[in-house]
């Protein structure tokens, strides 16, 4: 699930050139056996995928949880989130939540409760149209990102309402392409207890879903936040997640500069727009500021870890 | 209780009061204790300790090694001042008393008289603490913050343990690194001119590094280390990794005994919580130096020499 942001030209294209180009690092490691090159992004999907089991397993146990909430959209990421939360507590223990809208496409439901029927889970599904309409029938002149967001922010709430309601955590869907870039709804879907996917580029939420077999139709299709019809992340964004998810790993974890980067083949257009995208987004990634008075304040000088006693 | 590692610097060789009967053995029995401490509950970590230690005595143990702030967990932020303990205090004098007839290696928070903070690891025998090794590497980088909490120690010693011994007058030898102090090569050089035979280290090494290979970044380098350690500095390399999460950072285990020729011995640990049993020999070691002879061939005139003249050139 993500939110809208206005969508900006941005010149990504360029970048696929670069696609071809060796990765340094794995020039040494002889010539991939099979076609397809070898990626900055590869991961060993076995080693994550008992990382991210376990950690959803020991996270949500060690605080005195069984069980565990799922917002499933119908698209990967929820997808995944869902898959690893039912390998890490079982699938009676996972609660998916189908939250559609009427403008809502029907084949993201659908595909939702084929993930959700493939991993022996019951979904609920609670139609959002009903307060989403009420509140937007007294602003009628709401842009689509201010609707957007709202969807958003309405579903954070019934997962909470559940989570009280039948004792679990909400598990997070936010990638790391999205949390970097800013592409998604502060305390919508950004609001959660634990998020197993939140340091995966999204081409490696891909790998991960291929990896644990997640139905073909919820892999293939393009990524949307469907919020409106025939909305597209990658439309929207300007470029696509394998361009700019290379981009992310060279910048963010390589912290390559402005000079390696264009080397690589990144234009520079593109990786302005995405230095600014992160630059602009920070204050969605960090708790809300809180004006200093005392020698120790939250989280500035007052620092506990969150699993405090556990 | 007193601390046997005097920070005045005074230099007692620390004897073994007596070389526990033993026949005829020349090997003892180690034991991991692959642990996920609670983060922040001191009084329930050492129940937990308290339970293992006697475990691993019913199963034939001589020493049971427990990771790196085994008492604590280690991502204690502000937590580390709630958390310390102190070398006459009653968390050590409980742990110290359940040493008997067998060897302990805990971690913890230790606060000096100074009121200075120490990632820690306690040797504990018969009752008694018999060492205290102070991590000296405090990793500030990264994900890890500990010279924003802890002050650094200040040597690396090897020190004759109360270990049963085929002879009376060898004892085992044994040193700490804690965790980060495995990264400086130069900590196991200063240990292994210190004589020792069996280089303990505590971890509690934070999985990361996700990439084609099927093993983490760090997992891999310290099977680097503690192979190459142990095969140059022919000595037995015992590391004990944590388990668990901590905040979303998972600590990888993995823990193993490489014996003095450089290999693993059995299987390294996985994820879990687990307490795998290793057997070393002094008699193995012995070998291992009359095949690889690094050490009685190495050339400490030429290190202190050359150590001098850096010296020198870095004064100026």
């Amino acid at each position: 699930m993500s939110s809208t942001r206005n969508a900006r030209d941005c010149a990504g294209a360029s970048v696929t050139d670069a696609m071809t180009l060796p990765e340094p690092g794995s020039a040494g490691e002889g010539p991939a056996r099979d076609a397809a090159p070898r990626s900055v992004l590869d991961i060993d999907a076995a080693l994550v995928t008992e990382i991210l089991v376990r950690f959803v397993r020991d996270e949500v146990r060690k605080v005195g949880f069984e069980r565990t909430v799922v917002g499933l959209s119908g698209g990967v990421d929820s997808a995944l989130a869902l898959t690893l939360a039912c390998r890490a507590l079982g699938a009676g223990n996972v609660v998916p939540v189908l939250m559609p809208y009427r403008g809502s496409s029907p084949a993201s439901e659908r595909d939702a409760r084929t993930v959700a029927a493939g991993l022996g889970t019951t979904p609920r599904v609670v139609d959002i149209s009903p307060q989403v309409d009420a509140y937007f029938d007294r602003f009628p002149e709401a842009d689509r990102t201010r609707r957007g967001n709202k969807m958003a922010r309405e579903r954070m709430s019934i997962l909470y309402d559940i989570s009280g309601e039948v004792g679990a955590l909400v598990v997070g869907t936010s990638n790391k392409t999205e949390l970097l870039l800013g592409y998604g709804t502060i305390h919508g879907d950004m609001a959660h207890a634990l998020n197993p996917l939140g340091d995966l580029y999204k081409t490696q939420v891909f790998a991960l879903a291929r990896h644990l077999d997640l139905p073909r139709e919820v892999i293939e299709k393009p990524p949307s936040a469907d919020l409106w019809e025939g909305q597209s992340d990658e439309d929207e964004l300007g470029f696509e997640y394998a361009a700019v998810d290379r981009l992310l790993f060279h910048m963010v974890d390589e912290r390559r500069t402005r000079a390696e980067l264009r080397a690589l083949g990144f234009a520079d257009d593109f990786v302005v727009d995405v230095e600014r995208r992160v630059r602009q987004s920070q204050y969605k990634r960090r708790p809300p500021l809180i004006a200093k008075l005392s020698n120790r304040t939250i989280d500035r000088d007052f620092r506990y870890p969150r699993d405090w006693g556990h | 209780m007193t601390e046997p590692d005097a920070p005045d610097g005074s230099e007692a060789e620390p004897q073994p009061t007596s070389i526990r009967e033993s026949g005829h053995r020349s090997d003892i029995v180690v034991a991991l204790a692959q642990m996920a401490p609670l983060l922040g509950d001191v009084r329930r970590n050492l129940l937990r300790h308290l339970e293992l230690i006697g475990s691993a005595r019913e199963r034939g143990a001589d020493l049971v090694v427990f990771p790196e702030l085994s008492l604590t967990g280690y991502f204690l932020k502000d937590l580390v001042i709630d958390q310390a303990v102190r070398l006459g205090g009653e968390e050590i004098g409980t742990l110290a008393a359940a040493s008997l007839g067998i060897d302990v290696v805990a971690g913890c928070i230790l606060e000096s008289d100074d009121h200075r903070f120490f990632n820690a690891s306690v040797y504990l025998s018969a009752g008694e603490v018999a060492h205290v090794h102070r991590k000296v590497y405090l990793p500030t980088y990264g994900l890890f913050d500990e010279s924003r909490y802890l002050a650094s120690g200040n040597r690396f010693r090897s020190f004759a343990a109360d270990l049963p011994s085929a002879h009376p007058r060898r004892a085992w030898r044994v040193g700490l690194l804690i965790c980060e102090d495995m990264w400086h090569p130069s900590s196991a050089y200063l240990l292994a001119r210190d004589g020792v035979d069996m280089i303990i280290c505590p971890s509690a090494s934070p999985g990361r590094g996700v990439g084609p290979g099927a093993e983490l970044g760090t997992a891999t380098s310290y099977d680097v280390m503690t192979r190459t350690y142990a095969q140059l500095y022919t000595a037995y390399v015992v590391y004990c990794n944590r388990v668990g999460y901590e905040d979303g950072i998972n600590f990888w285990g993995g823990s193993r005994v490489v014996d003095p020729e450089g290999r693993v011995m059995g299987d390294a640990a996985g994820r879990d919580e687990a307490m795998p049993l290793h057997r070393l020999d002094l008699a193995a070691l012995r070998r291992a130096r009359i095949a690889n002879p690094m050490l009685r061939d190495e050339r400490h005139d030429v290190v202190d020499a050359e150590c001098e003249r850096l010296r020198r050139r870095e004064r100026d």
